[in-house]
Parts: C-alpha cells; structure tokens; sequence
C-alpha cells in the first residue's frame, strides 16, 4: 500500500538527461585526467632541466634529435586539431555521418602521427641506457607515446561505436571530450618537442 | 522548464521506494561480490581491507618491538630486520592510512553526505579497489623471501641495481604504481562526486567541512601521486632496461630520487592526516551541539595546509647538503604550517568552549588527538630547525614524531570516526565501556612506546638498527617502548572484540544516534542501495539540523535506471541528470588486466607491450554502450534556476 505525504518539491523532471561541454560530469574527470597526465609532464620536464645541470654539456656525448621527424610531426599534430575541433562541433547535432567523417579524420591524423614517430625514435640519435640524458629523453617521448596510442584507441572504438544504434545520449558528449583530450595530446606534443629538438640545440 | 518549487504534491511512497531498490540493487553471492560497484559496498571494502592491512603492519612493529626490546636479541637477523621494517612502513602509508583515510572514509561517505544515490564513475571507484587490493599482496607476498628491504622510501644508491639484486625493490615499486593508480581514481571519482552531485541547497559556502577536505585531498593526490609514480617508474626502469637517471658515472643523479619522491611525500602526510582534522571538524560539532566556530577560517586553514604542503618538502633533505639559502627557504615554509594547523585547533577549542560538550566516545578519540598530535606538532617545530634536524637526523626522535604526527593526525581520529560511523555502516552501536577502555589502553600505550622513543633518539640510537649492543644503555628505555606497544596491542584486540561484538548483538543504532547534522544522518542504518528514498535539498551547512519543518525534497529523478541528479559546482543549481553505470565485471576484469601487465613488466619489459593487449581488450568491453539509455535529450542550457 502507498503511503501518502504531501511535501514541497523541487521538480527536476525537465531537465535534460545529457549535457556537453563544462556542466558534463565526464568532462570534468577528462579534465582531471589532463591534470595528472600534466603534472607527470611537468616532473618530467623538471627532471630533464634537473638532469641538464650535471654535466656540463646537453647532449653530453651525442649529436642532438635528428630535427626533420619531429617538425614533420609537429604540423601534423597541429594540422590534426582540424578534426579534432569538428568532431567537437558536430557531436551535440548527433548527425551520425558527420561524426564518423571526423572520428575517421582524427584516427588518421593519429596514425599518421604514430608512423612519424617511429621515424622520430629513429632518429633521436641516442639510447635510453647509454646516460641520463638518453633515459630522460626516451622517457619523455615515450610517456608521449603512451598518450597517443591511447588517444587512437580512444577514437577507434568511438568510431566503432558510430557504426552502431549506440551513438547517442551520453555517447554523443563522448566524442567531444574525446576532442578535448586530444587537444591535450597536441599541446604536451608541442612542447616535447620543444624540449627535444629546441632545448637540446641551445641549452 | 518545469524547475519552479510546487506547494504539496503528492508522493506516493510504497512504489517508490520497491522500484529504487529493484533500480539500485547490487547483485549477491559470489559473483555477485565482484560486479558490485555502489559506493558504500566499495567504501566498506576499503576500509575493511585497510584495516586487515594495519593489523598486518601492526605485526610487524610488534615483531620489530619484540627484536628491539633487548641488546644484542636474536628474534630477527638483519636481512629480515629490513624487510619487516620496510614493509611495515610501505604497508602503513600505502596500504592503510591513505586507503583509510582518503579511499574508505570518502567513498562510503561522500556520496550521502552529498544527498546522492551513488559515486560518479562507480565502475572507476570499484577498478581503484581491485587494484589496491592487488598492489597490498605484491607487497605481502614478497615478504621473508623477497620482501622490499630499502626503507618505506627506498632511496637509491641503496634500492638501485646494484646494491639491491633481485626483485626486491621492483616489488615495492610496482605496489606503488598499484596503490597510487587507485587513489588517483578514487580522487576523480570523489572530487566529480562534490563538484557535481552535491543536494540542491549545498552551495559551496554550506558544504560540510569533511567535504571541503575530501575535495582539497583529492585535488592533493591529482597533484602529489603523479610524482611517486613517476620515481617509482624511473627506479623500476633503472633496474630492468638500465636506464641512468640514478647513475651519477654517466649524467644521473640519487637526489633527483629525493626530490621527486618528498615532492609526492610531503604532501602525503597532509593526505593522511587533513581528513583526520575532518573527522575532527565533523565530530566537535556533534558533541558540543552547536555549529562549528569559524567555519571560514577552518576551510582556509584546510586549502592552505593543502597549498603549503607542495613547498616544503626540501625539509626532509636538510642533511644531504644544500644551499643554506635553500636550508633557509625550506625552514620558513615549513614553519608555516603551523599558522593555518593553529587556526583550526583554535576554531575547535572555541567550538568547545561555547558549546555543550559531551563526552561521548567518539569525542573521547578527539582529545587523544589534541593531546598526541599537538606534542608531534611541536617536535616538528623543533625538527622544521636544520641544527636540530641534523643532530637528530636519522634517530628514534624522528621515529617518535612522525608516529606522533601520524598516529596522532591519522589513527586517533580514525577510531574516533569509526566510533561514530559504525553505527551507520552496520545498523549496530558499539560497546560504550569496551571502547573507552580500547581508548585508555591504546592512549597510554601509544605514549609509553613514543615519547620514550624521543629520549632514545636523543641519546643518538639510529632508526632502522636491527640491535645494539648492551653498552649504549639503550635497553631499559627500548624494554620500555615494547611494553607500551603490547599495550596498544591489547587495546586494538579489544577494538576487534567489540566490534565483532557489536555486529552480533550490539544495540540497533537507528539512523541517527548521535542526533548529527549531516545528511548521513537522514539514511537509515545501514543505508539501502538507493541511500535516499526522496532526494533532499539544504538549507544550511548542518543539513539535517537546519532543514525546514517542510523542507521540499527532489522530483523528477527517473526511479527506473540509476539516474542522479547532476549540480553546478559554486552554487549546487540543478543542471541535468545523469544516468549512472549499474553493476558489471568489467572493471575487476581490467583490473585483473591491468595486474598481469604491472607486475609482468617486474620481470620484463615486454610486459607491458603484451600486457597492454588484454587491457585494450577488457577497456572496450567496460566501455562499449549496452543495455538501456535514456532518450536524448539535447537541451544545454537550463532556462530558469531554481530559488528557495
């Protein structure tokens, strides 16, 4: 049997059941997400700085990075936020062709990406045995690495999921967090590269 | 948009309250146990686990106490000497008191404290204990055979490849990566939880203080954990691909160890011990019947003790030789800390004073805890001083503060808060006289075992000796310092006794025995899956105590999926809702995943090549959308706002 109250109520049943952009719980844990992932760049990158004032010259016995990989890479990285921001834009439409362009956009820029960076840990001219210098470097680019396989999987199974009745609802706000963390992706790119092929020529 | 306060709708309650259950139930039995993902389930589990790991590391102190109790004794050779001491720190920082403090007290009670029906991402939350639970048997599992031997911190040279073979120090490596991973996903999951779901009405000016705590921490261990992670990975990597970051005969350097690790380290003690103080500043009030005094000040103290504790962790390298004007810096930060840890003693005693006090139980573990942290305090004054912290670097005096700090700051409190919450957590009190005398005996032995322990580190007995001989006349004082620990022994078996006690036959709690002020306290005990049948608003920061005659309640959360109600984080304005993921076995499969990868990478670095596939493979399946959503709806913006 029910039991009857009466109560002043708050009445919520209007308000939409998805959400984009900052109020999305998922984009906030995306964001706390970078924040761990920044800060394990940024000891990193204190690490190498840390690591440049024991010896006295930077690199201390090899040639710096080969340069041409790594600016290639570096546009593409850049030239992949294309994508990256029209997935953003066409999600909440949840114009299903659309999102598949730009889901298949971005994984291409993302396979294009992993392709020049084989041809990147080619050419860093050292090892990560051979010194301090040669284990931080590889730690960096390889931490960077780590980050892009993830991102391409990421956006591989979203694009597998837009084949399917699934891409809708929360699914749909997915894909624009999905940008937002490859934003991330390019900027932590950016300045590795910096470090990399910048610092390693003048520092 | 339909957000307007409505004056007497009828509720009916009966199907209500069947269909939440039938929504929010978790499945049983065996399987049932490992699909579980509701936050008081995993928060129960944390600190059960926990607490099994306390009484483990609580063994091996005894076992060190029974070794140190006499010259020259034969109960321990030096090898396993180390391993237990090793352990016995590692298992008290990583195994238990974040796990307690942070992960156990904060998914069980965040979420009802908020007036919500779940955790957000209960699946990470559930991912975050299975890992934990791995990460606490590597470590266990090594013991007497390739048990870490190098210290809870395990500086190099000595944990390096070459003064430590073996697997020994890839072990406490990897129980790092295992614990850190899972209190960074608990943090996401608790500060979403706050951001997030908090009841309408909790602007972020009422939220109860042991929640501006759980979001300050969890901003903390965003911050702080990443940096053990990041050692811990260039020590394992020192060791299995022979990178150098260590190796000073090839660019390498052993206090980039020390700086990354107290970078983590210093902030760590803050970990455990704010929500100490939060137990604290939740536990004063209660007792003393009235709203705390300075509420402002305390959050302040709170944010500023979180902020000063990233500046200052130079002060545990004094004695490795730096720069005086570093020495200097460092000094004067860490004297800081006292500025914003005095607000809120002063906060609390001020609370007392104008207060009905009660000397309850719970609030009997309070005053334990003014009197034993406040001595750790001031020898950490005295240690925060480089000709003091070079005099005693190294010796039992250090030994006494930190316990005096930690189980000062951590322990007493805990119990104070397992006094008050079990209740909630069971259905069931506990024994009054039981727990009074669980006091008085791990009170007094506590003190009896450190305090002598500042006069044995004054008279220069090194820490992480495994004996000393008969002529440093340090025997009468270590004999002292073991009887005062088989005292805190009995006082925890009597806890034990009484909490099994209680669970048996203890007396039926109801749902709010201590007549509190925070939502907890609005549940029935222990709390249903659905924590509240009708969701609440607030109306002040002791919701319970300051709720209207006729304080409206929430509607319009669907009861037929897991959907929560999602607020802005300022101001707690009802946005959207969001419907939570149920049970699966995903996350323990990923964690299983995750596991193999972690510690096949202690053996070759190929391990986390392969391992990554079976992670790849159990993340897809834990992600992929299946079973119902609800019908999009796209809407973005709210139209009104809702006001009282």
């Amino acid at each position: 049997m029910d039991s009857v109250r009466q109560r002043p109520v708050l009445d919520v049943s209007g308000l939409p059941s998805v959400a984009f952009g900052r109020s999305n719980t998922t984009w906030l844990a995306n964001v706390f997400y970078m924040m761990i992932e920044g800060t394990m760049f940024a000891l990193l990158f204190a690490s190498y700085f840390y690591l440049r004032t024991r010896t006295s010259s930077w690199p201390p016995i090899q040639a710096p990075p080969n340069v041409g990989y790594g600016i290639a890479n570096g546009i593409v990285f850049l030239l992949s936020l294309i994508p990256a921001r029209y997935a953003q834009k066409v999600a909440p439409t949840g114009n299903r062709g659309k999102i598949q362009l730009a889901l298949a956009g971005l994984a291409v820029f993302a396979i294009v990406n992993m392709v020049l960076r084989g041809f990147e840990l080619a050419n860093l001219n050292c090892r990560w045995y051979e010194n301090a210098y040669g284990s931080i470097v590889w730690s960096l680019i390889g931490l960077h690495t780590g980050h892009l396989i993830t991102e391409f999987l990421e956006t591989a199974t979203l694009l597998g999921v837009s084949f399917t009745p699934k891409m809708e609802g929360t699914r749909l706000a997915d894909v624009a967090i999905n940008s937002d963390y490859w934003y991330f992706v390019v900027v932590s790119a950016v300045l590795v590269d910096f470090l990399i092929y910048g610092t390693t020529r003048f520092l | 948009m339909n957000m307007a306060l409505s004056e007497q709708i009828v509720i009916p309650q009966g199907n209500a309250e069947l269909r939440l259950a039938r929504t929010w139930d978790q499945p049983r039995g065996f399987w049932g146990w490992f699909t579980n993902v509701h936050h008081t389930a995993i928060g129960v589990r944390f600190m059960v686990t926990s607490f099994i790991f306390f009484l483990l590391g609580g063994v091996l102190a005894a076992m060190m106490r029974l070794q140190l109790s006499r010259p020259e004794n034969g109960v321990l050779g030096p090898d396993l000497y180390n391993q237990v001491f090793t352990v016995h720190g590692s298992t008290m920082i990583f195994l238990f008191a974040v796990p307690m403090m942070f992960q156990g007290f904060g998914v069980y009670l965040v979420p009802l404290i908020c007036g919500t029906r779940n955790i957000a991402f209960p699946r990470l939350n559930a991912f975050s204990y299975y890992l934990y639970v791995v990460g606490g048997l590597l470590l266990w599992v090594g013991l007497l055979k390739t048990g870490a031997d190098a210290g809870w911190f395990s500086y190099v040279p000595l944990s390096g490849p070459e003064f430590t073979p073996g697997k020994r120090s890839d072990f406490w490596a990897q129980m790092i990566t295992f614990t850190e991973v899972s209190a960074l996903g608990v943090a996401i999951c608790i500060a979403t939880t706050i951001l997030r779901q908090r009841a309408p009405g909790m602007t972020l000016n009422r939220m109860p203080i042991i929640l501006w705590e759980k979001l300050v921490i969890s901003m903390a261990v965003i911050f702080a954990m990443p940096a053990v992670m990041v050692v811990s990975s260039m020590l394992l990597m020192d060791r299995t691909i022979n990178t150098q970051f260590f190796n000073p005969s090839v660019g390498g350097d052993v206090l980039l160890y020390q700086h990354l690790f107290w970078f983590f380290g210093h902030p760590e003690v803050y970990i455990i011990f704010l929500p100490g103080t939060a137990i604290v500043s939740t536990l004063v009030p209660v007792f003393t019947r009235r709203h705390i005094f300075g509420y402002i000040p305390i959050v302040t103290s709170v944010v500023a003790t979180a902020f000063l504790g990233f500046g200052v962790w130079v002060h545990h390298m004094f004695a490795t030789g730096l720069p005086q004007m570093s020495e200097s810096f460092f000094t004067a930060a860490s004297l800081m800390i006292v500025v914003p840890t005095a607000v809120q003693f002063y906060c609390w005693l001020a609370t007392m004073w104008h207060g009905r006090l009660q000397l309850k139980l719970p609030m009997l573990w309070v005053f334990g805890f003014f009197f034993v942290f406040l001595i750790g305090g001031l020898s950490g004054v005295m240690l925060a001083s480089v000709p003091v912290d070079w005099q005693v670097h190294d010796t039992f005096f250090v030994v006494a503060h930190f316990h005096y700090v930690l189980i000062g700051g951590a322990l007493f409190p805990m119990f104070g808060g397992l006094y008050f919450w079990i209740p909630k957590i069971t259905g069931r009190m506990m024994n009054d006289f039981l727990g009074k005398l669980h006091f008085w005996l791990f009170f007094i032995g506590f003190n009896v075992t450190f305090f002598t322990m500042h006069f044995l580190g004054l008279r220069g007995m090194p820490r992480r000796v495994y004996t000393y001989t008969p002529e440093m006349h340090w025997g009468g004082l270590n004999m002292l310092a073991s009887g005062g620990a088989l005292i805190m022994v009995a006082g925890v078996i009597v806890f034990l006794l009484n909490f099994f006690q209680s669970r048996a036959t203890g007396r039926l709690a109801g749902s709010n025995p201590w007549a509190a002020g925070s939502l907890e306290w609005a549940v029935p005990s222990p709390p249903p899956h659905y924590n509240f049948l009708e969701l609440p608003t607030v109306n002040g920061r002791e919701a319970v105590w300051d709720a209207l005659p006729n304080q409206p309640i929430v509607t319009g959360v669907r009861d037929d999926i897991p959907e929560v109600l999602v607020t802005n984080s300022l101001d707690s304005e009802p946005q959207h809702k969001d419907e939570l993921p149920g049970p699966s076995i995903w996350p323990f499969l990923t964690s299983i995943a995750v596991s193999i990868a972690f510690i096949w990478s202690i053996f070759s670095p190929w391990g986390i090549a392969y391992g990554a596939i079976p992670v790849v493979i159990t993340l897809i399946g834990w992600l992929w959308p299946r079973g119902h959503s609800p019908a999009p709806r796209l809407e973005t913006r709210m139209e009104g706002t809702w006001t009282r």
